[in-house]
């Protein structure tokens, strides 16, 4: 099995981190990760990005120009990814701030209104966990187990009483995620 | 996480493998300049405190021409002591690194490579093989230069350079890009050497200048010898031992090369693509394999050579505009078709644009 995945959103939104995240998940379920920002002037104040791989096997390339899944998190990265999925891979986006939407028939989209919900329950800081709670849903790709162990190793020790507020996000992600398109 | 020998394996970046590795190999002290791709190496180095706990010394210098400086004093007093910088930065560094090699001193200098020319641009190239397999600095000199393809190689090559440095006192490099700086993947560090004693280095390096003993004659350190002869003499010298580095340390990676039609060359990042593109290839009954050259000096031009007599085409992929290829034409003597792809400027070709490159250079012909 090999799952490529493009998360790209604002800087700030926790992009990289929740790629950081998800790799660290795979390293403890035993899978070749690779992880691969973009660092270049995105990275300085417009869109970041990052391509996570997670696969059974060897990894080649850590650069990728179409991907299984793009996890979008504002209108330029939908117009950027949209079109790069694979057909019958899965797009899921944060619907806030849109005015364009998903327009592919050929792949599965789904919508998760993280930022809202996390801006209403005063939790902006979790959005991205909440994002990935979504993903978990519907791409188990990762085990929550791993997913908790994995932030456990990347985060310093003195945040590590903010476990379990990450962990109910990733619930309530599990929760919001909408199916739009199916194929 | 463990892996079956019990070692721990990490996620890193493979600019903080490098710094990792530098302080484990008992590297004796680190030079450098920040600059993009390739900060988190200092960064790392300053994190891990290592003049704490081994006693290297990690200094940032005023420029890139003082760190290659420093790296030249430290190096003359037998030392492993290493500098590490981007593109233009390693190009203020080439008259550094002339010196060393024209006074036989080993060090090691790490490039990880961005697009040029000029100031260019901070994504990942790898514009600079010319410049470093080709001598970037004046004179007949060689350095020997490893091409990592991932994380672990990073971590891997750091020593292994020390090793071939000092094995024939010369610089060497590690010639590395943005992607495989910047990527983070699965590594296991290699284990802690301590670094090596006064009395070690007069033995390893009985050419260090670590003050005269009554008993001894001076060593002096210099490139400069103005009679001829004697200036010849040292190239001979420096000659004979690239020679024998020829011989005895060409090192590559070779995939699906045994049943192949055609062969795809690269190094470093362009590999990674490579061998996508060789399995998307496979897919679709094209017998495709890949040989990475991992020494881009010495280069490996006898496995070349051998295959130029088995497969219909070669097509070498690089970042910059067709270097490497030269050396791949070379190498098969024009028995075969040698064609190139490749991308300028900070774009990294997809593994799509490789096969189709594949399919028409080499195939639909």
């Amino acid at each position: 099995m090999t799952e490529e995945i493009i998360i790209s959103g604002f800087g700030g939104q926790g992009v990289l981190s929740m790629g950081k995240i998800l790799a660290y998940s795979g390293l403890m379920q035993g899978q070749e990760v690779s992880w691969m920002p973009s660092y270049g002037p995105e990275q300085r104040g417009g869109t970041a990005n990052v391509t996570v791989i997670l696969s059974d096997s060897r990894i080649s390339s850590p650069v990728l120009h179409t991907y299984d899944t793009a996890i979008v998190l504002n209108q330029p990265s939908l117009e950027r990814f949209e079109s790069r999925i694979k057909p019958g891979g899965t797009l899921i986006y944060d619907g806030n701030g849109f005015h364009k939407f998903p327009t592919r028939t050929d792949i599965n989209v789904y919508r998760i209104d993280a930022t809202e919900y996390a801006y209403a329950n005063n939790s902006a800081k979790t959005m991205n966990m909440i994002i990935l709670g979504g993903l978990l849903k519907i791409r188990p790709i990762v085990t929550v187990e791993n997913v908790l162990r994995g932030l456990k190793k990347s985060l310093p020790e003195r945040h590590h009483h903010l476990l379990g507020m990450n962990e109910s996000a990733i619930q309530i992600g599990m929760e919001l995620i909408k199916q739009q398109n199916a194929v | 996480m463990t892996d079956q020998n019990n070692e721990e394996v990490l996620l890193m970046k493979g600019n903080e493998a490098i710094a990792h590795a530098a302080i484990r190999c008992g590297c004796d002290g680190y030079f450098g300049y920040p600059i993009t791709p390739q900060s988190e190496i200092m960064e790392t180095l300053m994190e891990l405190e290592p003049w704490n706990t081994t006693g290297m010394v990690v200094l940032q210098a005023e420029s890139e021409v003082a760190s290659i400086n420093m790296v030249y004093g430290a190096a003359g007093c037998g030392k492993k002591s290493m500098t590490t910088s981007s593109s233009p930065g390693v190009s203020l560094m080439q008259e550094g690194i002339s010196y060393m090699a024209g006074s036989e001193l080993p060090c090691l200098i790490v490039n990880v490579m961005r697009g040029g020319p000029g100031l260019g641009t901070i994504q990942a190239s790898q514009a600079d093989y010319f410049q470093t397999v080709k001598g970037g600095g004046h004179g007949d000199y060689r350095i020997i230069t490893l091409a990592p393809a991932s994380v672990q190689e990073m971590a891997d090559h750091v020593s292994l350079a020390f090793d071939l440095a000092f094995k024939y006192r010369t610089p060497a490099m590690i010639l590395a890009d943005g992607i495989i700086g910047q990527m983070m993947e699965k590594v296991v560090l290699p284990p802690y050497q301590p670094r090596w004693t006064e009395g070690e280095i007069r033995e390893k390096s009985p050419w260090a200048t670590l003050g005269k003993r009554p008993q001894n004659k001076p060593n002096v350190i210099t490139s400069l010898a103005l009679q001829a002869e004697e200036m010849e003499e040292l190239n001979l010298r420096l000659q004979a031992r690239y020679r024998e580095i020829e011989n005895n340390e060409v090192i590559y990676e070779e995939l699906n090369c045994e049943d192949a039609d055609y062969i795809f060359v690269a190094f470093g990042t362009s590999a990674r693509v490579c061998q996508k593109a060789m399995e998307l290839a496979r897919e679709e009954g094209i017998k495709a394999g890949l040989i990475r050259p991992i020494t881009l000096y010495p280069f490996p031009k006898d496995i070349l050579k051998h295959y130029a007599s088995k497969v219909k085409g070669m097509l070498t992929v690089e970042m910059n505009a067709g270097q490497m290829v030269e050396d791949v034409k070379l190498s098969t003597c024009g028995k075969i078709p040698v064609e190139f792809y490749g991308r300028m400027g900070g774009i990294v070709p997809s593994p799509d644009e490789v096969l189709n490159a594949l399919k028409t250079k080499l195939i639909e012909i």
